[in-house]
């Protein structure tokens, strides 16, 4: 038995995340202006997620599968209290204070979804009834509905993407699917009209970034200027103009990527994207190998959902998506978000760990 | 342990797997779509892309050249680029804005006009945005703010260039001056070549040889961050310094000139005859360009503008004078071009001409008449009757065409902007305003009255054509122009007009003698300038006096003072200088314009200046051979 098996640590996701660690030490050295403190906070940020990391891996399915409505009961309760006493930063409502330390159970949502409707359909044979499909989304919209009207709508968007994935992945019927899709196009007209105007502008940029090049239309242009700029091999580490003359808003958190862009060119991203799919590739494994219904739900409902989380950033910094404040996984600096990641990638260990202790 | 029933295990996996795979199948058609547009960006937009980013953080800046100096004759600068410093504040880098000014109150002056102004600029500044707050300031000025510099964050010393005239008026109306350039040079067709430049000569040689004084504008290619600060220079240009002017005038000379006139409104302009050089070129009064530089003050500038003198008038360019008798040699070549004319022939002058079959009377200068006179005499003294009768004899036409010869009634082509045309009256002229040419008309012509219309600088290049043996040259400001890296000149090449046409060989010899008559001669109207016979060469000329009638509004009908003019060219065997000498509303023309005529030529001809004091409230040339 290696150290790996006794720690419940699955080798290869270990090293593509430590390879991504990696990447992140240096791009975000780079985008932070060379700054060698900010690379240490990096590092030590790192080192925190691994240690959840590793930490998460230690804890059976077993108890996931037991914890999960209290932590999604804990999630909401957290939520409600943000409206009720959170912190307003930039206009929106989403921390909770602690002293010094601030957090974003919206963040948190994100695993503790999928894991109450994991709990939720493992105690039921699949593909699910329309009733219990019906239950589902009520129960996964409650957080959504909450984050939505801090607002968050980007985190709110995947929160209810986590959802959708779970009820995917679950077996809801190809008629259900079809019948949503309809109402969801259908409401689109009316949820337009309950945006904000931020919201709405940021989607009508995303067609046309050039209306404000200076205004809404900002971060779109001046993300597709660095990954434009970077061409095919990139311009070097250390040699993204746009990062290193703040042309590029964000550049350590939701537009990192676009400093590893002009870095590192086409080939770089595909290095790139290709680590990240070797991830999500090892995560459905993983859920592949799982040997009880919660654990294989939670563990590919987990994977798709980081899939999406790095589609969207990418998307959102080449131009085909909308500006939302999504970072990329593990990549871009933020505190929260890279806790929650390295949480679900801790689950992901833990459920490949665990698994000869069924049977 | 609770373990999780699989139930119906093997369908849920079949259903599971096809999920999973479907969202595989999903997440794969993301990816390309994905790639695919990281290609268009990286790849197939790379170059449009790269120069975006490029764009962003690298801004062109440009970097003016000094303009070339203008020298006079002698090497005396008359214009340069000195360096002026201006102060700035960034407003978001004081934290103390009253305290930063109160400190800075002790190093420099700063009156209550100049934080007026910055208050102003202060609410129109962008965020990052150097203001100024006192332009100009002196060398000690700005050293007391550099050494203070570090004491007083925010706050900038910018050095550039500024033209300035040292010698202040001195021939500002040959100079010019430059200023700011105006929006329709900056946007019309020219403007390409005065990108990056702020200033650009706006009158005289300034204006006239500005493609040669401007240079040419350098370029440094600035890295700049996102707030538009400048991070380092990547590339420079260095721009090229423009070429010096080496001008025809004197300093020296043009000083004299203008402190004789002593701002009386009037106008000099001395030729060399051989070249057409401008020696001298005044227009009094005088006033110093320099304020012009940087945007005259209202203020300033409407007091300049109502000065009944009107010093920003160009007299020498564009003052439109009537000769009076300083035309008199002009009419008498033409007259000794004819057949029938014969200049030892004698006319009696009786003090006053009429014409045939007409009782208008016209009178001479001289009430009682000056009895026979020959056309030696008629310039000497300047008989109006003489010229009278010559004039109806010659006819309009004949005179005219004539004057046109010697350049009256067009541009000389001085290399200035803006010479006026003076006005030659022909019938032609009087038909295209519907209006008779009476034979009155041709007489007062005659003795440079009436409509004739000339300006100083073709008064002078006319003389100029007499004394350079019929052969008019082109008067010319600028010398050469001067490299300044290489130092090789290229030099102005004199342009002679065709030669005025001459039918009798002795005719010009025979006018210059009665011309030096007028200086040298016993009765000669000019005689006072060689009172004391000390004059080393010999000077030709004619004095003139303009009558003005309704020049100005006011004085309508009424006489006025009249226009002192004196024409004059030295040493009369090989002439090296012609002037032409306008005082205005000085009287009779050998007082006031004759004596700066030699004092001019004295100095460059002889090198030092005798002026003779002339009792003007008298009015009386002093005999021959007296003392004061």
């Amino acid at each position: 038995m290696t150290n790996y098996e006794r720690w419940h640590i699955d080798r290869p996701l270990f090293h593509a995340l430590l390879a991504l660690a990696a990447t992140s030490l240096f791009v975000l050295y780079s985008a932070g202006g060379n700054n060698l403190l900010f690379a240490l906070g990096d590092a030590l940020r790192l080192a925190v997620g691994f240690v959840v990391m590793f930490a998460a891996a230690q804890v059976s399915p077993e108890t996931y599968r037991k914890w999960s409505v209290p932590l999604f009961g804990g999630g909401v309760l957290a939520l409600a209290l943000v409206l009720a006493i959170g912190v307003v930063r930039f206009g929106a409502r989403r921390w909770i204070a602690f002293g010094p330390l601030s957090i974003q159970p919206s963040e948190f949502m994100k695993l503790a979804v999928p894991m109450m409707l994991a709990w939720y359909f493992s105690r039921r044979s699949l593909p699910p009834r329309l009733t219990q499909v019906i239950i589902a989304a009520l129960i996964m919209l409650i957080p959504v509905l909450l984050i939505a009207k801090e607002p968050d709508l980007g985190t709110a968007v995947i929160v209810l993407l986590s959802g959708v994935i779970v009820l995917f992945l679950a077996g809801m019927s190809w008629r259900t699917i079809a019948v949503v899709v309809l109402a969801a196009v259908a409401a689109a007209p009316v949820l337009w009209a309950h945006m904000h105007h931020y919201q709405r502008q940021r989607i009508y940029i995303l067609f046309h970034p050039e209306a404000d090049p200076l205004g809404a239309g900002y971060h779109a242009i001046q993300g597709m200027i660095a990954v434009g700029s970077g061409g095919i091999f990139g311009q070097g580490w250390l040699h993204s103009s746009q990062a290193n003359l703040h042309f590029l808003p964000d550049s350590t958190t939701d537009f990192a990527f676009a400093v590893f862009c002009q870095e590192f060119g086409f080939f770089g991203d595909l290095a790139l994207l290709a680590l990240y799919l070797f991830i999500i590739y090892r995560g459905l494994r993983i859920a592949f190998a799982a040997q009880d219904s919660y654990s294989r739900l939670l563990a590919a409902s987990l994977s798709v959902l980081f899939f999406f989380d790095v589609f969207i950033n990418m998307g959102m910094v080449s131009g085909i998506l909308p500006v939302v404040g999504v970072p990329l996984p593990i990549l871009s600096y933020g505190g929260t978000s890279l806790l929650i990641i390295m949480a679900d990638l801790g689950i992901l260990m833990s459920i490949h760990g665990h698994r000869r202790l069924v049977n | 342990m609770y373990r999780i029933p699989l139930k119906n295990s093997g369908q849920e996996t079949r259903l599971f797997r096809s999920r999973v795979t479907v969202a595989v199948i999903l997440a794969g058609l993301l990816v390309l779509i994905l790639v695919g547009r990281l290609g268009y960006l990286e790849v197939v937009r790379h170059g449009h892309y790269a120069t975006l980013a490029r764009n962003n953080r690298i801004s062109p800046v440009p970097i003016p050249p000094a303009r070339g100096l203008i020298l006079d004759r002698n090497g005396i600068v008359l214009a340069e680029d000195i360096p002026v410093f201006t102060l700035q504040v960034m407003p978001d880098r004081v934290r103390d804005m009253k305290h930063l000014l109160a400190r800075l109150k002790t190093l420099i002056a700063l009156n209550k006009q100049d934080l007026r102004d910055f208050d102003r600029r202060l609410q129109q500044h962008r965020p990052f945005q150097d203001v100024t707050l006192r332009a100009h300031l002196s060398e000690a000025e700005a050293a007391h703010v550099a050494v203070n510099l570090m004491r007083l964050p925010g706050v900038t010393l910018r050095a550039r260039l500024r033209r300035y005239y040292p010698l202040g008026g001195l021939a500002v109306d040959a100079i010019g001056y430059v200023s700011h350039i105006n929006q329709a040079e900056e946007q019309g067709p020219d403007a390409t070549r005065y990108f990056g430049f702020h200033h650009m000569g706006q009158l005289g040689v300034e204006r006239s040889y500005q493609k040669d004084l401007m240079g040419r504008i350098g370029f440094k290619d600035v890295e700049m961050n996102a707030a538009g600060r400048a991070v380092k220079v990547l590339k420079r240009i260095a721009p090229r310094a423009g070429r010096n002017l080496y001008l025809n005038i004197d300093a020296q000379m043009q000083a004299i000139g203008e402190q004789m006139l002593d701002n009386r409104p009037g106008s000099i302009v001395a030729i060399d005859p051989r070249s057409g050089a401008v020696l001298t070129f005044v227009s009094s009064p005088i006033y110093d360009p320099n304020p012009f530089v940087d945007g005259i003050r209202e203020k300033a500038y409407r007091k300049l503008a109502s000065n009944p003198n009107a010093p920003l008038n160009n007299r020498a360019l564009n003052g439109l004078y009537p000769p009076g008798s300083t035309i008199k040699p002009f009419f008498a070549y033409a007259a000794l071009q004819t057949k029938w004319f014969n200049p030892d022939s004698t006319y009696t002058c009786p003090g006053y001409w009429h014409l045939p079959h007409n009782g208008h009377l016209f009178h001479c200068w001289k009430p009682m008449g000056m009895g026979p006179v020959d056309l030696e005499t008629a310039i000497e003294e300047s008989c109006d009757v003489y010229f009278y009768h010559l004039a109806f004899k010659q006819g309009i036409d004949r005179m005219t065409r004539y004057l046109t010869y010697f350049g009256f009634g067009h541009r000389t082509g001085i290399d200035l902007p803006g010479e006026s045309r003076g006005l030659v009256p022909t019938r032609a002229w009087r038909r295209a305003r519907h209006r008779p040419w009476y034979p009155g008309q041709t007489v007062i012509t005659g003795i440079g009255q009436g409509p004739l219309l000339v300006t100083p600088v073709q008064l002078a290049d006319a003389v100029a054509a007499i004394a350079n043996d019929g052969v008019r040259m082109r008067p010319e400001v600028v010398r050469g122009v001067e490299n300044p890296v290489t130092g090789a000149v290229r030099y102005v090449r004199p342009f002679a007009y065709p030669a005025v046409p001459r039918r009798r060989k002795k005719s010009l010899s025979v006018l210059i003698r009665d011309m030096t008559q007028v200086v040298m001669g016993p009765h000669g109207t000019a005689r006072g300038i060689d009172w004391d016979h000390v004059l080393p060469y010999t000077a030709a000329g004619k004095t003139g006096t303009a009558q003005l009638w309704n020049a100005i509004p006011g004085y309508n009908g009424k006489h006025i003072h009249s226009d002192a003019l004196f024409i004059a060219f030295a040493p009369v065997s090989h002439p090296r200088i012609a002037l032409a000498v306008i005082v205005e509303h000085a009287g009779f023309g050998a007082l006031a314009a004759a004596p700066i005529a030699r004092a001019l030529m004295n100095f460059y001809l002889l090198g030092h200046v005798h002026v003779r004091k002339v009792n003007q409230t008298n009015g009386r040339v002093l005999p021959v051979g007296t003392h004061p």
